[in-house]
């Protein structure tokens, strides 16, 4: 276990060691060692990389650290930066998880229920990704989460770059029980009074964060961008079912009533989170 | 509070600040029977320091790893272990041919195989073991133990197991009664019917089972372990290893809290097997997957019911068949059925009654001991029957409830007599006329936990409220003729008291009744346990509330005996009789009050040893058309939920439970309280998240995550509004076992309030969200 104290050191330790695994809060990883599934020949510990341990304003955009944490998010200034994402920094998992679970390690653990991924989706944030050599080049975070692009051997996450918005943003999760849980269904939906642009995206029903697009195109086209921005009921009932009928496929006849159920929540939160982001 | 207090006081506890209130633990009143005496063991506890089986250490001691089966239904062609056997640091690979005595084994019936060699009949059926001098060596040689399998079609359906082809010598039936009780040509002017399934509930220990065995000299073995019925274990082990049970001692570790039958023998045989082999101590520690796959479950059960009643509500027959999935091995499926067909029409007065119960064999995770066993199941079927009956007839649920309230001295449909105190009416009215807690609206200032918790989905103008009750009753001690004995010795030496009493204190509590029961017939204020091995004689399992009657009168007794040793001289000196000597506050005084003195003088220098035994009436088994006398005592519970539910997510949060129980006597109100509790979140956990699911016999998502157990947030408020105390004279002290049967009422009263506030069926614990989703206004 290596203890690099910048980013530079942190790739540089990993281009020397090839078979060693950063790890930065270690909540999904160690699960994985104890359950006997990953057994590293080497760590590199993040935790004492201060550059990645905040965040920093350009241009418009917040350059958030990959080794914030979720308790770090889920506190009142950061909730008046991104809103969303601090909802889902306080909504995942127990104050432990909470405390050690990062950003960046939430993003490169990839896991469908992810709490923070459906916000950074809808944020269409971008992932700054420094490699050897001083090397950094930039990704769209749904490129990684598809596949479409891999962190390369030696690089790691050390940014993600989000819009700073100044409208109502919303995270709403279901998980069926009271206290923390796994999300069954997620949605981080953000207004975009500039661009005058509804994103929205839905996590857990899919490998990765989905994003409604048709359905966003068609409810922003609807909102009075200049005026109170209330839509009826039904206007938001129906972008629920858009929501839904996009994210949710059938999967084969008869539609199975687990589909249905599921569709049926993705519709509640996706209409909820709008309704929620145009009232406020 | 004395217990003379508590027998008049309506107590109404929450759950939250409880801890704060009530006497500091360094009061001297605190002893003796009816005070809040607290645990001994509770500091080691909390700071961390208390030794657990996990914790267990020797010299030179080698680690255990066993190969599970990873299907759930297998002929087994080849077990090749040469691999395994050469990796350097492996000390001994054994399978079902290195078994020198028995080699199948089983608590009640002996039809588990101790390693699977022709057919593995559920997914983590151990088949091989083996011990290396480190862990990962353990675990790596275990993997590279080759087996080839023949897949064999899983019988996962209990419908599909009475036509399968036989998955056991056995066959697939392990029982089945036929309860026949009245007039079969009965019928009521309602008739409601229903179909209820009840999930796989896991007792979920958050210790996973350890043990270490030790070899003896002479060629016998120790092991050390968190047993809760050590001296069976001891038996089977003793059986499986081909030694004279004297050879094999048990000894009980730090048990880490149990609900059910803590250790499967199947986790203790390879340790004591290995380090016989080896002749080096060794230890097993299980993976949270493995102690899933490995131990009882509570039996998945499918129940289908048709009530008749009368125009104003009485029940007039109760027709019933439960079918119970019992896994791939007896273990105590018998039992469980048997309190399933007897408790299957509840505490309600039913003149004709058809029960059928069957417990058949699958190729499912295996089911067995988890406290209220088929009681809880039924509860939660025949409520929901009441349900549909106050539906029916639109009556409201407690009523309908109240104008069939059994008690005292009416008919079980098993013919047996309840002769033991049976106050549910006066439980169901403390319930249903304590007030309900406040709406949301009512109380703005406060901040309203909305169902999916603090940063939810939760949308208040979804939310509906409902109350919902639920009725239930378990038996307590082993039932049909089963020889209920304990045997506890206390000594008195150097003014200390010592119980010695092989009944394992699961977290139950035993230790400190124990306690409390020889401060109060001697006055003596230190009181040890001797730790639990098997050189003591047995004191049977821990379950059904057994300790607390039988272990509890047994040391009674002792301690009796040593206080007529006590005080026979000094009243021989007096010369008047020893009942005419009283021990209190510590003091001896006669009824004159002309001799006095204290007890701490009296037993100077004096070395007081007593053992006795206690065996409550005996019992018998059902018949063929499931008639007889088969339980000692029976214990009720009344509860009244609120709930609220999400109706559009289907997310339900339980608001408050409040609590009234039949609980005999009260021996200690702070452990009854933390029992009932307990009881109850058990319950809540079984009523809307624990559910170990399995696909085709393959159990899915193995650990904490998947299986989610009932965490602060989602525990409701439990107010305890109401503890009757009526003795049951034929009980040592009167009291009543506390822990099961809150578990066993509440899934059905929180079905009950989410049937209110959503106006669905709700007929399947747990209750799933897709079941709790309604129309608004419907």
């Amino acid at each position: 276990m290596t203890l690099p104290v910048s980013l530079d050191e942190a790739v540089a330790a990993l281009t020397a060691m090839p078979a060693a695994v950063p790890v930065a809060g270690g909540t999904d990883l160690m699960a994985a060692v104890n359950a006997g599934l990953l057994r590293p020949a080497a760590l590199v510990g993040l935790g004492r990389i201060n550059e990645i341990r905040g965040w920093q304003y350009q241009d418009g955009h917040a350059l958030l650290g990959a080794g914030l944490t979720h308790a770090r998010m889920g506190r009142p200034d950061f909730a008046a930066l991104i809103p969303a994402l601090a909802a889902a920094a306080r909504a995942a998992g127990p104050p432990q998880i909470r405390n050690a679970g990062t950003l960046g390690g939430n993003i490169a653990t990839a896991a469908p229920t992810g709490d923070a991924l459906p916000v950074l989706a809808a944020l269409e944030a971008i992932l700054v990704i420094v490699g050897p050599g001083g090397s950094q080049r930039e990704i769209p975070v749904s490129h990684l989460l598809a596949g479409r692009e891999m962190l390369r051997p030696g690089e790691l996450i050390g940014f993600v770059r989000v819009p700073l918005l100044h409208a109502p943003q919303v995270f709403l999760k279901a998980t069926g029980r009271t206290g923390p849980g796994r999300a069954v269904a997620s949605v981080g939906l953000v207004l975009d009074p500039a661009r005058r642009g509804v994103r929205c995206a839905i996590g857990a029903v899919a490998p990765m964060p989905l994003r409604p697009l048709e359905a966003e195109q068609w409810v922003a086209s609807l909102i009075d961008w200049d005026g109170d921005r209330s839509l009826a009921p039904e206007a938001l009932e129906a972008f629920g079912e858009y929501v839904a009928a996009a994210c949710v496929p059938d999967q084969g006849e008869p539609v199975s009533s687990g589909v249905l159920h599921l569709r049926r929540t993705v519709a509640v939160l996706a209409r909820r989170a709008l309704g929620r982001a145009l009232t406020s | 509070m004395s217990g003379q207090d508590a027998a008049t006081a309506t107590t109404a506890v929450t759950t939250v600040g409880a801890a704060a209130e009530g006497e500091p633990p360094t009061s001297p009143r605190m002893r003796g029977i009816g005070a809040s005496v607290p645990s001994a063991d509770v500091r080691a506890k909390t700071e961390g320091t208390f030794p657990y089986a996990a914790d267990l250490w020797a010299e030179g001691l080698l680690w255990a790893a066993v190969l599970r089966s990873p299907h759930a239904h297998a002929r087994i062609l080849s077990i090749d272990t040469s691999a395994a056997a050469e990796m350097p640091g492996v000390r001994a690979v054994i399978t079902h041919a290195d078994v020198p005595g028995a080699t199948t084994h089983g608590r009640r019936i002996a039809d588990r195989p101790v390693f699977a060699h022709d057919v593995v009949r559920h997914h983590g059926e151990p088949i091989a073991a083996v011990a290396a001098d480190h862990p990962d060596t353990a675990r790596l040689a275990a993997a590279a133990i080759t087996v080839e399998y023949e897949l064999l079609d899983a019988v996962t359906d209990p419908e599909q197991s009475f036509g399968a082809a036989p998955l056991h010598p056995d066959g697939n039936l392990i029982r089945h009664i036929p309860l026949r009780y009245g007039d079969p040509e009965a019928t009521g002017e309602v008739v409601v019917e229903g179909l209820y399934r009840i999930g796989r509930q896991d007792p979920a220990p958050i210790g996973a089972e350890a043990g270490l065995a030790v070899p003896r000299p002479d060629g016998g073995v120790e092991i050390y372990t968190a047993s809760t019925d050590p001296h069976t274990d001891r038996d089977l082990a003793a059986a499986c290893f081909g030694l004279d049970p004297d050879r094999v001692r048990v000894v009980v570790t730090g048990v880490p809290g149990a609900t059910a039958d803590r250790e499967d023998p199947a986790f203790q045989l390879p340790l004591g097997l290995l380090a016989l082999r080896t002749g080096c101590p060794v230890k097993l520690a299980a993976t949270r997957e493995e102690s899933f796959l490995g131990h009882a479950h509570r039996h998945p059960t499918l129940l289908r019911y048709r009530h008749h009643a009368d125009a104003e509500g009485r029940l007039v027959k109760v027709e019933a068949q439960i079918l119970m999935d019992a896994g791939a091995y007896a273990d105590s499926s018998a039992e469980s059925l048997a309190a399933a067909v007897a408790f299957a029409c509840g505490p309600y007065i039913v003149p004709h009654a058809f029960v059928e119960g069957w417990a058949v064999r699958t190729n499912n995770p295996p089911s067995g001991h988890v406290r209220g066993e088929g009681a809880m199941q039924v509860c939660a079927a025949y409520e929901g029957q009441m349900d549909k009956l106050a539906a029916a007839l639109g009556i409201d649920g407690a009523e309908v409830r109240m104008r069939n309230v059994l008690s005292t001295g009416d008919l079980l449909p098993t013919g047996q007599t309840v002769t033991c105190p049976a106050p549910v009416a006066e439980l169901l009215r403390s319930v249903r006329d304590f007030p309900l807690p406040s709406l949301p609206k009512d109380t703005p200032e406060e901040e309203w936990l909305l169902p999916g918790g603090p940063e939810g989905a939760g949308e208040p103008g979804a939310v509906r409220r409902g109350v919902g009750y639920g009725v239930g009753m378990v038996h307590m001690l082993g039932a049909e003729g089963a020889d209920e004995v304990s045997t506890a010795t206390v000594k008195v030496v150097g003014g200390t008291a010592t119980v010695i009493c092989a009944a394992v204190d699961t977290g139950q509590g035993f230790a400190t009744l124990a306690r409390q029961i020889v401060q109060e017939v001697l006055g003596v204020d230190e009181v040890a346990m001797a730790p639990v091995d098997t050189d003591q004689p047995p004191a049977g399992p821990s379950a059904h509330g057994r300790h607390t009657w039988v272990s509890g009168g047994a040391v009674e007794r002792a301690a009796k005996m040593v206080r007529t040793q006590l005080l026979q001289p000094m009243a021989h000196k007096l010369g008047m009789s020893t009942e005419l000597l009283q021990i209190q506050d510590g003091r001896i005084t006669s009824y004159d009050g002309a001799f006095s003195t204290t007890v701490a003088e009296a037993i100077e220098g004096k070395e007081l040893w007593a053992t006795a035994q206690c065996r409550p009436h005996p019992t018998e088994p059902l018949g063929a058309d499931g008639q007889g006398d088969a339980f000692v005592g029976l214990a009720f519970c009344a509860i009244r939920a609120v709930v609220d539910v999400d109706i559009e997510l289907g997310s339900v949060r339980v608001v408050e439970l409040a609590v009234a129980q039949d609980v005999g006597r009260i021996l200690n109100p702070r452990q009854l309280e933390a029992r009932i509790e307990a009881g109850v979140t058990q319950g809540v956990g079984a009523a809307l998240t624990e559910n170990l699911r399995s696909v085709a016999g393959l159990v899915r998502h193995p650990d904490l995550t998947g299986y989610a157990l009932p965490t602060s947030l989602d525990a409701p408020a439990v107010r305890i509004v109401r503890l009757v105390e009526e003795r049951d004279v034929v009980a040592p002290f009167g009291a009543k076992a506390a822990s099961a049967v809150p578990v066993v009422t509440t899934p059905a009263a929180i079905a009950s309030a989410v049937r209110a506030a959503t106006g669905r069926p709700v007929n399947r614990i747990p209750i799933r969200p897709s079941a709790a989703v309604a129309v608004p206004n419907s």
